[in-house]
């Protein structure tokens, strides 16, 4: 497989074709923040956090590096004063409504995000759908899901599978990054499961 | 009707129907589009079939249901033919006259005729009212023409002849090259160029290959492809089958909203209708060429007519868009290359065909070809479709089209582009309509939306209103979009209720950067443009409301109080009659005082103060003149004339 040669942050990295920018940072030990990226994952692009800078043939764009695939000569910049602005807002957004939560908090810092910039709103889970995502990709049971859709979108369990399923799993847990997801398991488990 | 199996026979039959028809036999249509039937043209439909049966008629008069010609501000129209005489607002009480005077004793019927406004005179033909005269009517100009439920009416205007031009007399690659040569650019908001985009899903290496139309129209005030689909179905599916034939595709889809049952009624009969005839299916016209036709009905999200979400939804899944960095012209349905056009785009498609890329380019402007169809919609005297050539200011859309703007207000400004176009101010009524200049103003042609503004109109409150339909429609995939819209809604709320801070204009132009640089598609990348286009031309109404707690155009309803001035108030007692909550204190020749506590701000006493006295005052930003005198408030008897004195002796009895 032939190897491609990009520059990120002025280092000359290697990477493989179909790699993409943020993986290959990840080789070279360049740190790029994340929320919704999970390697055994499809890239979902959700939070947008890992927005980098390239300027591929001469042009100028910003890309969400766990999408955006490698390619020769490309240069990459993953922080620059426009990255870190947009990566402060969109903590700032997310901070409305988890504003406890540990990789937010610790992500505020580094980007000096204000938790208090938008009016709370404390639902908690951030849609990063890494538990749907999780489920329905790695473990094939879609116990946990999406339902409605933009500002009303909540994760949901399916009480049928939930009960037959989560039990003996709850690998999704320690990936929530609010611990939203155990409050909704335990109000399913409370509600919906059938007592025996 | 036998399968057709050659262009020879697809002739043949042509003349067979062309000979049936007589054009001097008189021929009564109705617009049956979506907004003639909203206003009784269904009634009006079986008015003249029952009055052609009772006067013993039928053999002598065909009547005919057609597409919207487009004046749907004074629909039911109809127009009678070999003469093309113009009816309009035509009930069904007035069908009887119009087939004793107009089909039996050849008399026009002056009292239904277009009037202009200016100079009282009436207009017999449709193509001579100004707001017909001034377009350039190629895709509309059909749907009067044609029964859309009938394809041999289709067939009658030369139709499917550009699929069998196409098929035997050009190789697929000729198709392509004109269509490129046409500069046909996407009639859907991008305009990106179709023959490129055509190009790209052509030479990509997988074989199996899709074209899709893309019918989810949804934005507020628009209804341009609805007409199209619902008037003229069969020209949208030739121009699709065109284009399956040019980049190798044999399956096509059309993603039509379920919103528009008509036009998915009339789309599904229409690709009946075309298999019947062999226009669709294996070996079309003995040419070889296979091409099937499926439609999906959207469920009812507006970011399905994103590109990739339409395509995901088109797969069964949830519409929401795809993260990927690669074209859907190359990697699209089912990760196959797909050629999205939207319904306008597609019916183009025979048109460049039949008549030549040379034809198609002699309209327009060096950047944008051709015509396009705009939804004129709001405070404008003819609300309706207008199809022009690209290039035509603004100005004479608005004035020459569209007649001007009602109740003799000021024109504001023209909101284009849908929900997340931009609004375009008065002084800038010059502009040359076109993908590129419209961009450059700080809006969109989106599909063709065009929403006239006049000086009522908040600017604030108009952004408020998009962002808060763009938050409702985003898919919640993505951060920038999800909550940075939900966020300027918030702000953008608060300030039209008085509660704007200083930073809110900051504030709203980081959570738009963030929007346009961050977000996964262009729902959310395009979502901060009405806030931003009213903001670089319209500044000071946002600093007015957030700095002064006023709403320049009075229209915020949290920021305005009425009152009434004892100087020109006459006790006459409508305003406290009609007042919904009693705040009205008044009665006979006591001027009206209204109770600020108890003001709803409805607006009722202002409309119906009559204009005369002009008594009931709008303000913001300026405190309430305190209420007059108790002792003032009794009016001096007043001389009234006679016949008043008269009229009211007889009211009071």
């Amino acid at each position: 497989m032939s190897e491609i040669k990009l520059e990120i942050n002025g280092k000359e990295v290697m990477a493989s074709p179909g790699m993409t920018i943020l993986a290959a940072a990840e080789n070279a030990g360049i740190a790029i923040p994340t929320l919704c990226h999970h390697e055994k994952l499809e890239p979902f692009g959700g939070c947008r956090l890992c927005i980098v800078e390239v300027t591929d043939r001469g042009w100028t764009k910003l890309v969400v590096s766990c999408v955006y695939p490698v390619a020769n000569n490309l240069i990459v910049r993953t922080r620059t004063e426009k990255v870190d602005r947009i990566r402060k807002t969109i903590l700032e957004l997310l901070l409305a409504h988890a504003p406890d939560s540990e990789p937010l908090k610790e992500l505020a810092i580094e980007y000096g995000a204000d938790r208090d910039r938008f009016e709370k709103d404390p639902s908690f889970c951030i849609h990063c759908g890494l538990c749907v995502r999780y489920c329905a990709e790695v473990k094939k049971k879609h116990a946990v899901g999406f339902v409605d859709r933009g500002i009303r979108k909540e994760i949901s369990f399916i009480p049928e599978i939930a009960a037959r399923e989560c039990n003996d799993c709850k690998e999704c847990f320690p990936l929530c990054p609010t611990s939203y997801l155990q409050a909704a398991f335990v109000l399913t488990q409370a509600l919906a499961f059938s007592k025996h | 009707m036998a399968r057709l199996n050659s262009p020879e026979e697809l002739e043949r039959f042509r003349k067979k129907i062309l000979a049936q028809r007589d054009p001097n036999k008189p021929c009564i249509s109705i617009c049956a589009g979506a907004g003639c039937v909203a206003s009784g043209a269904d009634e009006v439909i079986a008015a003249f079939q029952s009055e052609i049966e009772n006067q013993g008629l039928k053999a002598e008069v065909d009547t005919k249901g057609t597409g919207c010609p487009g004046f749907c501000e004074r629909g039911p129209v109809v127009v009678i033919y070999p003469e093309e005489i113009c009816y309009l607002e035509v009930t069904a009480e007035d069908v009887p006259e119009i087939i004793t005077s107009t089909i039996k004793e050849k008399k026009v019927v002056e009292r239904l005729l277009y009037e202009n406004p200016e100079t009282g005179e009436r207009v017999t033909r449709e193509s001579d009212i100004p707001f017909y005269k001034n377009q350039a009517r190629n895709l509309l100009c059909s749907n009067i023409r044609i029964d859309s439920k009938r394809i041999d009416d289709y067939l009658a205007i030369d139709g499917y002849s550009a699929l069998t031009k196409s098929l035997f007399k050009m190789a697929d690659v000729d198709v392509l090259a004109e269509v490129k040569k046409s500069n046909l650019r996407g009639r859907g908001g991008g305009g990106f160029p179709a023959g490129r985009k055509w190009e790209g899903s052509r030479n990509a290496a997988e074989p199996i290959k899709y074209v899709i139309v893309n019918a989810d129209e949804g934005d507020p005030g628009a209804f341009m492809d609805r007409a199209l689909l619902e008037g003229n179905p069969h020209s949208i599916l030739e121009g699709l089958i065109i284009g399956g034939y040019a980049i190798g595709a044999h399956e096509g889809y059309i993603y039509v909203r379920q919103e528009y049952p008509l036009a998915v009624e009339n789309i599904i009969l229409a690709i009946q209708q075309a298999e019947a005839y062999g226009f669709l299916g294996e070996n079309i016209l003995g040419s070889g060429f296979d091409f099937k036709v499926v439609v999906h009905q959207g469920a009812g999200a507006f970011v399905c007519g994103e590109s990739t979400a339409l395509m995901t939804a088109l797969e069964g899944r949830v519409g929401e868009p795809r993260p990927k960095y690669i074209r859907s012209n190359i990697k699209g349905l089912w990760e196959r290359p797909s050629v999205l056009n939207n319904v306008e785009t597609w019916a183009n498609v025979p048109l460049i065909i039949n008549k030549g890329a040379d034809w198609f380019t002699q309209f327009g402007t060096e950047g944008s070809k051709g015509t396009k169809i705009f939804s004129l919609v709001g405070k404008i005297n003819n609300t309706g479709l207008v199809e022009v050539p690209m290039g035509i200011t603004l100005k004479e859309i608005i004035y020459n089209i569209g007649g001007g703007i009602p109740d003799n207000k000021k024109f504001k400004a023209v909101q284009t582009g849908g929900p997340s176009g931009g609004c375009i101010p008065a002084e800038m009524l010059d502009l040359e309509v076109g993908f590129d200049e419209l961009a450059k103003a700080g809006s969109m042609m989106g599909s063709g939306g065009m929403i006239v503004m006049d000086e009522d109109t908040c600017m604030v409150d108009v952004a408020r209103y998009f962002i808060n339909f763009l938050t409702d429609e985003s898919c919640g995939k993505c951060v920038p979009c999800r909550e940075g819209l939900r966020q300027m809604h918030k702000i953008l709320t608060n300030i039209t209720a008085g509660k704007g801070k200083e930073g809110d204009i900051e504030l709203l132009e980081t959570l738009s950067e963030t929007a346009m640089e961050a977000s996964l598609c262009a729902l959310g990348k395009s979502a901060p443009n009405p806030f931003l286009s009213t903001l670089r031309y319209f500044r000071e109404e946002y600093e007015a409301h957030i700095k002064e707690k006023r709403c320049p155009a009075k229209s915020c309803k949290e920021l305005i109080a009425y009152y009434i001035d004892p100087e020109k108030c006459q006790a006459c007692m409508l305003c406290a009659k009609k007042c919904p909550v009693e705040a009205i204190d008044g009665g006979k020749k006591m001027i009206h005082i209204i109770d600020q506590e108890k003001c709803t701000n409805c607006g009722t006493c202002f409309e119906v103060c009559p204009p005369r006295f002009g008594a009931v005052k709008k303000i913001s930003g300026e405190p309430v003149p305190p209420p007059v005198a108790p002792e003032k408030r009794k009016l001096p008897e007043r001389k009234l004339p006679e016949r008043k004195k008269k009229k009211e002796q007889l009211k009071n009895e």
